[in-house]
This record gives C-alpha cells, structure tokens and sequence, in this order.
C-alpha cells in the first residue's frame, strides 16, 4: 500500500516536471532572472502545485492517512540560523545550474552527462551535509 | 505545442496531485531532497520499508518522463556544460537543502499550501539567493 502511493506519487511528480518544463534549467533561470528575459513559467507550476496541497491539508482535518500512521505535527513556528542559510546556499546553486532536486532527477534520462554530475555532486553535498550541520552548530551559541 | 504558462499550470497540478496522494496516502510530505537525502545520508536506510518507499518514489520520478517523451516531445534541459559550475551547483543544492531541511518540493509546494512560516521564509531565500546570484553570476560575471 504505501509502496503503491509512492510510486504513484513519484510517477505523477516526474510526470508533472516534465509537462511543466521545469527540467528545462531555462526556465529556472529565466524566473530568476528578473533583470534579463524574465520567465513567469515557474510562478504558474508552483500555484498549479499548492492548489491540490491547499486542498489535501484541509482534508488532513478529518480523515487519517490511508496506508495508516499519523499526518506531519503542526509547522514549527521558529525560525533558526540552519533554515536561513542552508535557503541561501540552495538558492545560489539552485539558480547556477538551473536545477533543483526533483527536476534533477527527473532529467536523469535525458539530461546527459551534465545532469549525471550535478546529482552525483549533489549527493556529495548532501553526504557532508550532516558535518556541516554539526559545525554551523558548535560555531555560535544557540539562541 | 501550448503556450507554456498552460503547461507550467498543466504540470503545476500534477505536481500538487503527487503531494497530495503522498501526504493523504502515506501520512508524509513530498520533498524530494529529504527523499533523496535519507538514502544518501543513511537516515533513511534504517527502516526496510522506508528506504524502499523512497527508492520506488525515485523510481517514479525517474521513468515516467521516459514515458511521455514519445507523447510530449524530445526534453532538452539546455544544461550548462561548465563541469566546474555544475559541480559547485550540485554540491550547493546538496547541502543547502539538508540544512534548510528542504527545497522547491517540501518548503515550498508542500509549506506554502499549509501556511507554514518556515516554508514560506525558505521559499523567499532561496528565490531572493538565486536572483542575486543570476545577477553576480550572469549579468556582472558572465559565466553562467
């Protein structure tokens, strides 16, 4: 059962970045690109996205997950310094390739050899990921 | 082929629709880099059925483009082919999403849907990072 959600869910997302463009690095960088040929596409793909979420939340309300267990806790409300700069780093690479987790791996089949060395560094980024978790850490007092 | 706005808003839903039968169906919220992540760090090797369920939804994630290519039309992802910017790219998406404990994905689609406070501050850094960046990198650089 929960095999099955998931590759439904995996198949219906690869199904949608592919549709949408977004394995297009193009795209993504035409959206952030606001001082050069700007691109709305990726405004549409993410409202098109948190319509069906916005719905799926609210029957969160009233029903369990199908395959059992218990939906996510409530949001955290606090922000803290990992969220902030882990947001900038993402960003900075996010907008140097063009592409982000998903899209990365959805253009694995077609994105050749330049696809296959971004998810390899990624993996690798988020391999010392944990390291550099701990160091940011230790480096000032928490709040 | 439609003007792309239609197929971004086209591709938007099914994306929503995925997040949708992952969090109603299996309990969880679909961020692909914590997907990726748990498989790459361990922490998500621990359990059997986990890792699996991860591995299957990568799966997906993989082969369904394989499958519509006939149907949409040859992909191109117009991908940079400065090896050194790709790797710097790759390692910086590694590890700014396991900071920020996630990306486009699970702050974004899935946080901003439920108003969470962290998704949305995310989603404004690293839009706000990469449209600097794009600015540094292309505009006053000119590498990318």
């Amino acid at each position: 059962m929960r095999l099955f959600f998931s590759l439904l869910s995996g198949a219906l997302f690869g199904a949608g970045l592919y549709i949408s463009g977004m394995t297009d690095t193009n795209k993504v960088q035409g959206w952030l690109d606001v001082f050069g040929a700007w691109d709305p596409t990726l405004a549409f793909v993410m409202g098109g996205a948190i319509l069906p979420m916005m719905v799926a939340w609210r029957m969160t309300r009233s029903m369990r997950p199908i395959a059992g267990g218990q939906f996510p806790p409530a949001p955290m409300p606090e922000l803290d310094r990992r969220l902030i700069i882990g947001s900038v780093l993402f960003g900075m690479g996010w907008a140097l390739a063009g592409l982000c987790p998903g899209p990365s791996i959805a253009s694995l089949s077609f994105g050749g050899i330049e696809g296959l060395v971004f998810v390899l560094s990624m993996g690798v980024g988020m391999l010392f990921a944990p390291s550099v978790r701990a160091r940011l850490d230790s480096m000032v007092p928490a709040e | 082929m439609q003007p792309e706005w239609i197929m971004g808003l086209i591709g938007g839903l099914l994306i929503g629709l995925a997040g949708a039968v992952f969090l109603l169906g299996n309990g969880r919220i679909m961020g692909a880099s914590g997907i990726v992540g748990g498989l790459v760090d361990g922490s998500g090797r621990a359990d059997r059925s986990d890792m699996w369920q991860r591995i299957v939804f990568l799966a997906g994630v993989f082969v369904t483009p394989v499958l519509l290519m006939p149907f949409v039309g040859t992909p191109d992802t117009n991908a940079t082919s400065n090896i050194a910017v790709l790797i710097a790219a790759g390692l910086l998406v590694g590890v700014g999403t396991r900071l920020a404990n996630g990306c486009t994905s699970g702050h974004g689609v899935c946080g901003i849907s439920r108003f969470s406070f962290r998704g949305i501050i995310a989603t404004v850094f690293y839009i706000l990072a990469g449209g600097l960046t794009m600015v540094a990198f292309r505009h006053l650089l000119g590498v990318i």
